[in-house]
């Protein structure tokens, strides 16, 4: 056998450079939270900026801390371990540098496309579809360029932290092209395939899985890395490793519809996720356990190391929020938690405590090694574990209470039957100091993150860099494809690294298919509703409004089957009143109330006054104002390809109603500038309004073809059809 | 788009064996699963269990 020795040089440019990245976005992701936090407490702290309004900013800190601070911090790590585990440089130093810039380049499209208001509006796929091909090229670049240097790799076997970055790599790029499947109707605007229900289907298998497969597998291969490296010691064990990564990766991937229970998803499929995550508890504890008692016997290194400190933290924050995620997953406990704080509180434990800790703590661990040195100051790296965990408490704790606190308000009856808080902004009011509490909770852990960019600053200037470092290994021997004499099967898949790809593959696949493949073949499933219609082009227009605004962050449409939703909203959800909605928007948290039935609920001149000033009509609401609804040209150019590429994914417009589509806006828009005009003050300001325009030779906007109109138009439509009486029984069941 | 594909199944043959069917490969799977962990040996066990240790930062001074 060959045994001669090599000498290759392992990439530390290249993990340097993400380091950086993480350290740079995790910044900037964090300060948008922060704005945000308080944009809760000072509503108008952004007034008139539309580009810094809450619905445009929260899409930009939902995914600068998921793709930019926790994916450059991924790819940091996986680049370190991989080589390291592999012995191996990386197969191509062109793939990771196009790995590196082309990420940097889809952040940075997102970080100005956000804010302008280019949204597809599906949680954490929000980027519209040139950024989405973009995606999809940077991040076949980075599988390329990992399973590559598995294939040239000097060491025999794959360690278990190698097949999580496998695992994550397939799965994401599954879950990215099928929920990103969409039809451009310009250059930075879709509408998904998928309607309604089957939408919000495909969008919550998608959601849920970027948690399991973005914010958890990948971290996991980072534990069972870097844990035993700080600890200087094994992973408690390894067969517990192997059946912690086949069951996660098979289970998590059905667990998606416990993000849809009590809406009007079919009830098998709620059940069928509830039943998987309630399963999860399994892999995802024995993965917490096998990380925690990797440790036995050195706890007292705990005591003076901050890298293991912050990941002792990281690995019970896991544990918490993953008991958690099953017991939310529970109808009775769901049916309070969801829509409220609650949710906020529960990701936060994830994102601040798993995702950021085992990353300050991985960063702790290889700062000091990429640059041959010792971290500049234990004493800071300690202020910042301290400052973090609190800033932790102080910011999931008070949100606990909120959720519990406004869910109650939300279901509290008076002995006759009546709301006991019918104005929801009571309910709003009750919760304000646990907004408080967050933002300083928040604060605190972002002012530990400076403390970090000032030690690991200090910390490279004190060493050296070793770009490319020098390494050896025997070159790895050719042995047989097939299995050896005496070889397991697991023993040979763990040098196989396309047929364990192709075997997760697998594992990953059954879970979707079974779900998804009904919901949205079989018809039966979406009862139709004969008097639910399309929208109207100037509904269709106000509709794409208030996805560009982001009103879905704070406002859902679902009123699910509970007496206290009911009377409060309306009747409840059906999913046949959703078949037209490209892409659905049903939310996933109330700051405000539900909308899905607040068609007809005021007057159009009450909905124009609200958006110009939200606390004039409604006291002591945290809605922001939109003055620029009221104040500029809505776009009618190209509603007729809007409308042409609806027909293509089953809407029933006719070809009438296309070529007659600006008439019908026209009509509609006169009709609710006349409602507007009924208002004797509206008729004052906006006559005063035209005539200064008038003398001062500026441009004048009328009422019909402003944003606003369009919004009304929408607004007023929302959840009317089903009261619309049909002779016939309105409704049909499908063939089975 | 959905639409051309939707007919084709609109009336699922057997759509009844569905859970069944995934309640069989749930149960192979982690029988099959425990059946590779238990069968792993030691030696490879623990070979695996180093790996990430191996202080492969500098070069190894292995003569063989």
């Amino acid at each position: 056998m060959n045994m001669e020795i090599q000498q290759f040089r392992y990439d530390n440019k290249i993990v340097q450079k993400f380091l950086y990245a993480t350290l740079f976005w995790g910044v900037v992701g964090m300060a948008v939270g922060l704005l945000l936090a308080f944009l809760f407490l000072f509503p108008n702290l952004t007034e008139g900026i539309p580009w810094l309004s809450v619905g445009r900013l929260r899409p930009l800190h939902t995914n600068a801390v998921i793709f930019a601070f926790v994916g450059n911090a991924i790819f940091a790590g996986v680049y370190y371990s991989s080589q390291r585990l592999l012995k191996a440089r990386m197969y191509s130093d062109f793939l990771s540098k196009f790995n590196f810039w082309g990420w940097q380049a889809i952040i940075v499209a997102a970080a100005i496309s956000f804010p302008l208001g280019h949204t597809s509006s599906k949680e954490y796929a929000e980027l519209e579809w040139p950024i989405d091909i973009l995606l999809t090229l940077v991040w076949v670049a980075f599988g390329w360029n990992l399973i590559g240097t598995m294939l040239k790799r000097r060491q025999r076997h794959l360690y278990v932290a190698l097949w999580f970055y496998l695992s994550t790599f397939i799965t994401v790029a599954v879950l990215h092209i099928f929920n990103n499947l969409a039809i451009p109707v310009s250059a930075m605007k879709s509408y998904t395939v998928y309607a309604g229900v089957q939408d919000a289907l495909v969008q919550w298998w998608y959601g849920h899985n970027a948690v399991a497969f973005f914010l958890t597998t990948p971290f996991l291969g980072l534990m069972y890395y870097f844990v035993p490296k700080a600890a200087n010691r094994p992973i408690y064990s390894y067969r517990l490793s192997i059946i912690h990564f086949w069951s996660l990766i098979f289970i998590y991937i059905w667990a998606g519809p416990h993000h849809l229970l009590y809406s009007s998803l079919p009830d098998w499929a709620q059940n069928l996720g509830v039943a998987f995550s309630v399963m999860l508890l399994a892999p995802s504890w024995g993965g917490m356990i096998n990380g925690l008692l990797t440790l036995r016997g050195v706890w007292d290194k705990v005591r003076s190391d901050a890298t293991l400190k912050f990941m002792v933290v990281a690995i019970t924050g896991y544990g918490m929020a993953t008991f958690e995620g099953p017991m939310l997953s529970l109808k009775n406990v769901n049916a309070i938690a969801h829509f409220s704080d609650w949710i906020i509180a529960h990701v936060h434990v994830g994102a601040l405590a798993w995702n950021g800790f085992l990353t300050f703590g991985m960063i702790y661990w290889m700062v000091p090694k990429l640059f041959k040195t010792e971290l500049y100051s234990k004493g800071l790296a300690n202020f910042h574990f301290w400052i973090g965990t609190l800033g932790i408490v102080l910011y999931t704790l008070p949100l606990y209470v909120a959720g519990f606190t406004q869910a109650l308000m939300w279901e509290d009856f008076n002995p006759d039957g009546t709301l006991v808080y019918g104005n929801f902004m009571e309910t709003v009011q009750r919760i304000i100091p646990m907004y408080w509490m967050r933002a300083i909770g928040g604060s605190m852990y972002i002012v530990g993150v400076f403390v970090m960019l000032y030690n690991v600053a200090r910390t490279v200037k004190l060493g050296s860099k070793v770009e490319d470092e020098l390494a050896e290994a025997p070159a790895l021997a050719r042995v047989s494809k097939r299995r050896l004499a005496g070889e397991t099967f697991h023993g040979w898949l763990e040098r196989k690294p396309v047929q364990l790809a192709i075997l997760a593959t697998f594992a990953i696949l059954v879970g979707g298919i079974v779900q998804i493949v009904p919901t949205i073949m079989v018809k039966s499933n979406i009862p139709t509703i004969s008097s639910v219609k399309p929208y109207t082009p100037l509904e269709l227009e106000g509709r794409d409004l208030y996805v560009r605004e982001g009103c879905v962050g704070c406002h859902s449409q679902m009123v699910r089957p509970f007496r206290g939703e009911v009377e409060r909203y309306g009747e409840y959800s059906k999913a046949g009143e959703f078949v037209y909605d490209h892409p659905f928007l049903w939310g996933s948290k109330r700051t405000g109330p539900d909308l899905l039935r607040v068609g007809g609920k005021y007057s159009d001149s009450w909905h124009l006054n609200h958006m110009l000033d939200p606390q004039a009509i409604s006291t002591g609401s945290i809605m922001p104002s939109y003055p620029w609804l009221v104040r500029d040209r809505h776009d009618r150019s190209n509603i007729q390809t809007k409308m042409r590429a609806m027909v293509r994914l089953g809407v029933p417009y006719t070809d009438q109603e296309i070529e007659n589509a600006h008439e019908l806006m026209d009509q509609q828009a006169r009709q609710i500038e006349e409602n507007l005009y009924e208002d004797p003050e509206f008729q004052r300001t906006y006559e005063a309004d035209r005539q200064y325009a008038q003398e001062n030779g500026m441009d004048f906007v009328d009422m019909r073809d402003r944003e606003i109109v369009a919004l009304i138009a929408y607004l007023q439509r929302l959840g009317t059809d089903i009261k619309i009486k049909v002779p016939e029984p309105s409704i049909s069941e499908g063939t089975d | 788009m959905l639409k051309f594909v939707k007919q084709h199944m609109e009336t699922m043959e057997g759509v009844a064996n569905y859970p069944m069917v995934s309640l069989l490969i749930f149960f192979v799977f982690f029988v099959l699963l425990f059946w590779w962990v238990l069968t792993a040996s030691k030696e490879h066990i623990k070979e695996m269990e180093e790996m990430p240790l191996e202080d492969n930062d500098q070069p190894q001074n292995t003569t063989l």
